[in-house]
């Protein structure tokens, strides 16, 4: 089959189902990505454009703990996901918030103008080169006949399960986690019956970071790192969270799952290079015909 | 100011652009200032949308790449007359404009989910861009061949190979005209009605729309002029360094250098992207040649200093330089009063 000069190959089922199940193996480390940016999103109704590169610079941050102190990627989480937690926190309270007098569309642009800076100060001090985790289990894994899945694939799948459900027990069980569910539906109510909204704000921002950092230290294995590597995501990663409808954590779980396949399925049959395109065709289409996402409530 | 002191502004300024070359014979400094020029025709550009119209577009490369390879594949592929060629650029970079304006005003996209979207349509074409090599040439970008007929250096738009004059200052006057162009363009929207119609759905498009305002169409026609001024921009670049490649024009880098000026000299000003262009040039100059003394040549630098800018100007300095610069006029003369 051959559409506007590019070859669309026919594949057998086995090959397709192959990269589908490789799909949701991907779709899971999107979906951990995606999961600290729809909490910020929820609570501050803010788009974080430096989601992607506080990504890179918890990478940065696993491999500088593997490669000076021979510390494991997943035992780092101990340090980067507080790290993440505090490097978050102390953003938005000293910077995003500062700068922006609570305005939606300045919010836009500061989150901008700090993810530029991160990238070029990581560009500045750790240069473009790739830098990549070595570990000895990184080729090991399990054949499933039509394809063949790595332990820090499985790892990944696994941790985004567990953070999904451990945010979620979070936003139910704990008295913070109320705090941040009231400050979301209702502002300015929160700060009468006494909530420190700026407080929660900035709890809410260094949980997505910290969540950013997990992912960090699940992604290590299997991905090398360059400054430019946060810019990877970030479309994806907004795609997922509009997909799932921002805010829900569900929502970006399943979400992370259906643009994982289509991302796989779409490399399988357009390319490589043309395959990625899928995701930003969805991202338009779920814009402007369902904004609110498949999981939302409202915008 | 009153009108009066601006035109003898504008009149000053374009008198020293022009004459320029007189007194300035370094070819650096020729380069400084037409670059300098050209970030800022980027900056009025993206400034008539997200300044006047309040629409952040995150995605403004769209225009200047869609420009930029019409440009080029044009005479590429069918041995146009870049003269020729840039109408179809121009055309092409409006037609895009209309399509995702089209889209995203008619489906209601505002603030965050109208940048989201930019974003997600200049990626798309980046893709599009590496992925069909039969008629863009892919990643490898399209390379223009070298005209080294000096008889032909207007016929082909390429002065290297032209007489003294055409050689040092074509495109830097080409750069001068395009300046012009644009900045007449901003100020006459400006003072018309299109232009307050403009500023008013900025300000409450509800209210805009209450008092007959058609904010679809006003939307439509910030993003087409704003694609035309980006247009120019691209069509210039490929001119000048006859390469594109899908990074260059579909890239982050350019919708990124497309707002800084604009931000950091005053958003929705005439004035305010050049005087953001100059500032963000000059300090990247300095900080170049500072950290070069220390460090050999390292990138990134100046795009760490204009994040910083833009972040503080965001936060301190909501009318940017302008706002600024005018503050401190106000201060000196007391007796300019408030229309400034």
């Amino acid at each position: 089959m051959e559409f506007l000069g590019i070859e669309i190959p026919l594949y057998s089922w086995s090959t397709v189902i192959g990269s589908a199940i490789s799909g949701v193996f991907l779709g899971a480390i999107y979906a951990l990505v995606a999961l600290g940016l729809t909490l910020i999103y929820g609570v501050l109704h803010i788009i974080n454009f430096a989601h992607g590169s506080l990504l890179m610079l918890a990478m940065y941050a696993v491999f500088f703990l593997w490669h000076l102190f021979g510390i494991d990627p997943y035992l780092a989480m101990l340090i980067v996901v507080p790290g993440g937690f505090l490097f978050g926190y102390g953003l938005q309270r000293s910077v995003i918030g500062k700068a922006s007098h609570g305005r939606d569309e300045i919010v836009l642009l500061v989150t901008l103008g700090v993810a530029i800076v991160i990238e070029n100060a990581a560009l500045f001090l750790f240069t473009a080169n790739e830098r990549s985790v070595q570990v000895p289990y990184d080729l090991d894994g399990i054949d499933l006949g039509v394809t063949f899945v790595v332990w820090p694939e499985i790892a990944a799948l696994a941790g985004s399960l567990l953070i999904t459900l451990a945010l979620w027990s979070f936003m139910t069980r704990t008295d913070t986690g109320k705090a941040i569910r009231a400050v979301a539906k209702e502002r300015q109510g929160a700060r009468l019956v006494g909530i420190n909204v700026e407080h929660i704000f900035a709890v809410s921002f260094g949980i997505g970071t910290a969540c950013v950092a997990a992912a960090a230290s699940l992604l290590a294995p299997t991905y090398a790192v360059n400054p430019q590597f946060g810019y990877l995501f970030v479309l994806i990663a907004f795609t997922i969270v509009v997909l799932g409808g921002m805010g829900s954590f569900v929502g970006a779980l399943v979400g992370g799952f259906i643009i994982g396949i289509t991302e796989q399925l779409g490399r399988l049959f357009l390319g490589e290079s043309l395959g990625l395109i899928t995701i930003s065709v969805i991202f338009i289409l779920i814009l402007l015909f369902r904004p609110t996402g498949l999981f939302g409530q409202k915008v | 100011m009153s009108d009066r002191a601006r035109v003898i502004g504008w009149a000053i300024l374009a008198t020293l652009l022009l004459a320029l070359p007189l007194y300035v014979t370094s070819g650096r400094w020729i380069d400084f200032i037409e670059l300098t020029l050209f970030v800022a025709v980027m900056g009025q550009g993206w400034n008539i949308l997200g300044g006047y119209g309040g629409q952040y577009s995150f995605g403004h490369a769209l225009f200047f790449g869609t420009a930029a390879y019409l440009q080029a594949l044009l005479q590429f592929r069918y041995g146009l007359s870049p003269w020729i060629a840039m109408w179809f650029a121009l055309a092409g970079s409006i037609l895009v404009a209309s399509f995702v304006g089209y889209l995203s005003f008619r489906y209601g996209l505002r603030g965050s989910y109208f940048a989201l979207i930019t974003l997600a349509f200049a990626e798309a074409f980046h893709v599009l861009a590496r992925s069909f090599i039969s008629i863009t040439e892919g990643g490898r970008g399209v390379q223009l061949a070298l005209n080294q007929d000096p008889e032909r250096a207007v016929a082909t738009f390429q002065f290297n190979f032209a007489d003294d004059f055409l050689k040092a200052y074509g495109f830097y006057y080409t750069m001068v005209a395009i300046m012009a162009l644009a900045y007449a363009a901003t100020w006459w929207m400006e003072r018309s009605r299109f232009g307050a119609q403009l500023v008013a759905v900025r300000e409450n498009e509800d209210a805009a729309q209450a008092l007959g305002i058609d904010a679809f169409r006003v939307k439509m026609g910030a993003i087409c002029l704003s694609a035309a001024i980006m247009a120019l921009a691209g069509i210039y670049y490929v001119q000048k360094f006859l390469f594109i490649d899908p990074g260059i024009a579909y890239g982050p880098s350019k919708s990124v250098e497309a707002l800084f000026a604009p931000i950091i000299g005053g958003l929705g000003t005439v004035l305010g992207p050049l005087v953001g262009a100059l500032f963000i040039q000059g300090v990247g100059e300095i900080a170049k040649e500072f950290i070069g003394m220390f460090w050999q040549d390292r990138p990134g630098v100046d795009l760490i200093l204009f994040g910083i800018v833009l972040v503080l100007v965001l936060g301190f300095l909501p009318r940017g330089l302008v706002g600024l610069i005018e503050d401190a006029w106000r201060r000196l003369v007391p007796r300019a009063g408030g229309d400034a």
